[in-house]
């Protein structure tokens, strides 16, 4: 069966050891996450999971199900079908001379980059976007020769009014309705 | 009024409805030993090694319903419980089980018998707790227990560092519990069950596969009025049994790798299966792209998890077993299946499940069917893993729930004797039979002092066949009579028991199988049988590993004539 990325929100306890339990699920499953992004929900003590990896929709399924019975974990959804605002933000360090500079910084434009620090011979670039976005700028400012890469991972939001709750309402109903 | 954190402890275990714990102490656990005594509601018993406290908990949960309780040191103490927890993981077992932990200054500092058992046990228990609190210890006990027992049962463990129990704090004993992120499914969905009941009306050969669910969830009445209404015969896995009284005339007995003949020819067979309470374990479907391969699927479980995850099924019921069986008795239409249940029954004259010939030589087999003529079916048969788990499983006939307690999952050598040390300990007024094997036996044997300081009534029928018999069969059968590292010498475990001051005695002869199970059952106290039983008796029937069900082979008719020109000579 196909592969495909999946992204996973998890709304899970604020507490110790937490995101062990999660990731460990993962582990056990042989996934290797493409990306895990955790930070504050906008509810007090819950923080955001954004989980990516690929897998066949039935493993991912599984491991979604096995994530959705840990006790700290809140709630869990699986929102690749929707329509999903996604973003990533990436640090680059970029090897820079007097020669390359001012073309570096016209591609810095084009991807409408900022430019968050300065040194005799580099730059560091902030980034924010897709992952295509992100690596698309890459690719280019590799002639320069790159020094290092920091990234955070995808977050991602369901497009519309609704929250993320609402959403996976929705997806369940239409799994349910599928199933019957 | 402040009370110290061991106080709290035992003060929470008590409204928890706890009056007896399987431990052993250690350094760490000194405050909350100190304290034991106040409370002389919690009869402490000492096990000899702490696998066997996690097994006694094991078994006294699966005999009562009830949540086992083990506790055991840090460091060693802990570690020890480690195969127990997996055990009652596996087998959703409730269980809590309490380790002692260095002082909290001292955690994650290599400290003396310091181990970050909770790390450990991660994937092998349903939550986990570091008390790191007196103050939030009784919510603790309140949550650990609530989770154990609730939903699809499980062993919680709570860690509990030295310096907690000591510290005081108030003492409110919590009256709920808030898991936000914690779902129990109750009654199945309303459509879902319609679904059901239509396939079960249209259904010309239907089939009820039942597991360990139906007696978590105590549903074995509703099972049978289900059953019965339909006239649908049932199977049942290994852990299953019991669920379904076996001398009722729609019960046709386990399925899978040791499964009946007739079970697994209705496998093949039915045009409907009912799976309630239990999760397609491989070694009850056998090659799963040849499970039940003209069936519809119905799949009652109270984990969604299980749902699809081995065996594609056509109508999920997510929802307490009793409860959704209930809902569906009430839906379904009167039935007979008369030529379907015919079909059946002559399967079963064709592969009949004691189909050794009368012969005078020591078999199991005619043990285990001694035993259960015996006892009148009436005892907890508690077994090892192997052999002659498989024949218990097979040759006893079970009438009540929760009398057959065997380690399915894990499938742990040693689970034997502490399970049924625990099993007594939770249901003294029930006869409790140990039936074991010479392997299983020795993995926990110094329980028998448990059995003699406890003053634990247990009967042990050791299958004494000088093999670690399961894995000679397979060396047997698949490696060519290889018998590797399967030859196993034993003591002579009369004089053992004796050494503990247990009775008991050898049994070489057939004809001293009644007597003997008769002397045991009227001795007071623990007794063995040590049964000197025919060597090279392989299990049958049996799905070949990796093959469909329907491909189980039974006895080889030469091999028949081999032992028993053996026995005769």
């Amino acid at each position: 069966m196909a592969t495909t990325k999946h992204t996973l929100v998890a709304i899970v306890h604020d507490k110790p050891g937490v995101l062990n339990r999660v990731v460990s699920l993962f582990r056990r499953r042989g996934f290797n996450i493409d990306s895990i992004a955790v930070g504050h929900s906008e509810i007090p003590h819950l923080s955001r999971v954004t989980i990516t990896v690929n897998g066949t929709t039935a493993t991912v399924e599984q491991v979604r199900k096995q994530l959705d019975k840990l006790i700290d974990v809140v709630k869990i959804f699986d929102i690749t079908s929707e329509k999903l605002t996604a973003r990533e933000l990436a640090l680059i360090k970029v090897k820079a001379t007097s020669a390359t500079r001012s073309e570096i910084l016209e591609i810095a434009d084009i991807f409408r980059a900022n430019i968050v620090d300065v040194a005799s011979d580099s730059l560091t670039i902030e980034i924010t976007g897709d992952e295509d976005k992100i690596s698309s700028m890459l690719k280019l400012l590799q002639a320069f020769g790159v020094k290092e890469i920091a990234r955070t991972g995808r977050v991602a939001m369901v497009r519309g009014n609704i929250g993320v709750m609402r959403a996976e309402e929705r997806a369940a109903k239409s799994r349910a309705k599928k199933q019957a | 009024m402040k009370k110290t954190g061991a106080q709290i402890l035992c003060e929470s275990l008590i409204a928890e409805g706890v009056d007896v714990m399987f431990g052993f102490p250690g350094g760490v656990l000194l405050p909350f030993y100190d304290t034991l005594p106040q409370y002389p509601q919690i009869r402490h018993i000492l096990v000899r090694h702490e696998q066997g406290a996690a097994h006694a908990a094991d078994g006294y949960a699966r005999a009562t319903g009830k949540v086992g309780v083990c506790m055991a040191t840090s460091g060693p103490g802990a570690t020890n419980l480690v195969t127990g927890i997996a055990n009652a993981y596996l087998d959703s077992v409730p269980m809590v089980a309490l380790t002692g932990q260095v002082v909290r200054a001292q955690i994650g500092k290599d400290a003396f018998q310091e181990i970050d058992i909770s790390g450990i046990t991660l994937p092998i228990t349903k939550h986990s707790y570091v008390a790191m609190d007196a103050g939030a210890l009784a919510g603790i006990v309140k949550e650990a227990f609530y989770i154990a027992r609730s939903g699809r049962p499980g062993p919680v463990l709570i860690d509990l560092p030295k310096d907690v129990m000591t510290d005081q704090a108030e003492y409110v004993y919590p009256d709920k519990v808030e898991l936000p992120g914690y779902k129990v499914p109750t009654h199945g969905h309303p459509t879902q069950l319609k679904s059901a009941a239509k396939l079960i009306n249209e259904a010309k050969q239907p089939l009820i596969i039942a597991g360990r669910g139906v007696l978590i969830s105590g549903a074995s009445p509703q099972l049978k009025d289900f059953a019965e209404k339909a006239q649908i015969p049932v199977i049942t896995t290994l852990l299953g049994i019991s669920c379904f009284p076996e001398d009722h005339v729609l019960s046709y007995g386990m399925a899978g790798m040791h499964g009946t003949g007739y079970a697994n020819k209705a496998l093949e067979n039915c045009d409907l299966l009912i799976a309630v309470g239990m999760r397609f374990d491989d070694r009850v479907t056998g090659k799963v792209n040849a499970f039940a391969p003209h069936a519809k699927i119905i799949h009652i479980d109270m984990d969604p998890a299980e749902i699809g995850k081995n065996v594609a099924v056509h109508v999920p019921i997510v929802g307490d077993v009793g409860a959704v069986l209930y809902a569906m008795e009430k839906i379904i239409e009167t039935n007979r299946h008369i030529d379907w249940i015919r079909q059946l029954d002559e399967w079963r004259k064709q592969h009949p499940i004691l189909d050794i010939h009368d012969s005078a030589a020591l078999l199991p087999q005619h043990i285990i069917h001694e035993l259960y003529e015996a006892t009148r079916g009436d005892a907890i048969v508690v077994t090892g893993v192997g052999q002659h788990q498989m024949w218990a499983a097979q040759h006893y006939i079970f009438h009540e729930p929760n009398t057959f307690i065997s380690s399915g999952g894990l499938g742990t050598m040693g689970f034997g004797l502490p399970a049924a040390m625990g099993a007594k300990v939770g249901c003294p007024d029930k006869m409790v039979w140990l039936i074991d094997g010479d392997g299983s036996f020795q993995m926990t044997i110094q329980e028998l002092a448990t059995l003699v300081q406890d003053n634990i009534a247990v009967k042990i029928a050791i299958m004494n066949n000088g093999f670690l018999g399961m894995v000679r069969q397979w060396q047997d059968l698949f490696y060519a009579k290889n018998y590797v590292a399967t030859p196993i010498s034993c003591p002579d475990f009369v004089k053992v028991a004796e050494a503990y001051c247990i009775a008991g005695i050898k049994v070489t002869r057939r004809e001293e199988i009644r007597p003997a199970i008769e002397q045991a059952m009227n001795h007071d106290g623990p007794f063995l049988l040590n049964f000197m039983v025919e060597p090279e008796e392989n299990v049958y029937p049996m799905v070949p590993p990796g093959a469909a069900n329907i491909e189980f082979i039974e006895r080889p008719k030469k091999e028949v004539s081999a032992w028993q020109r053996r026995s005769t000579r």
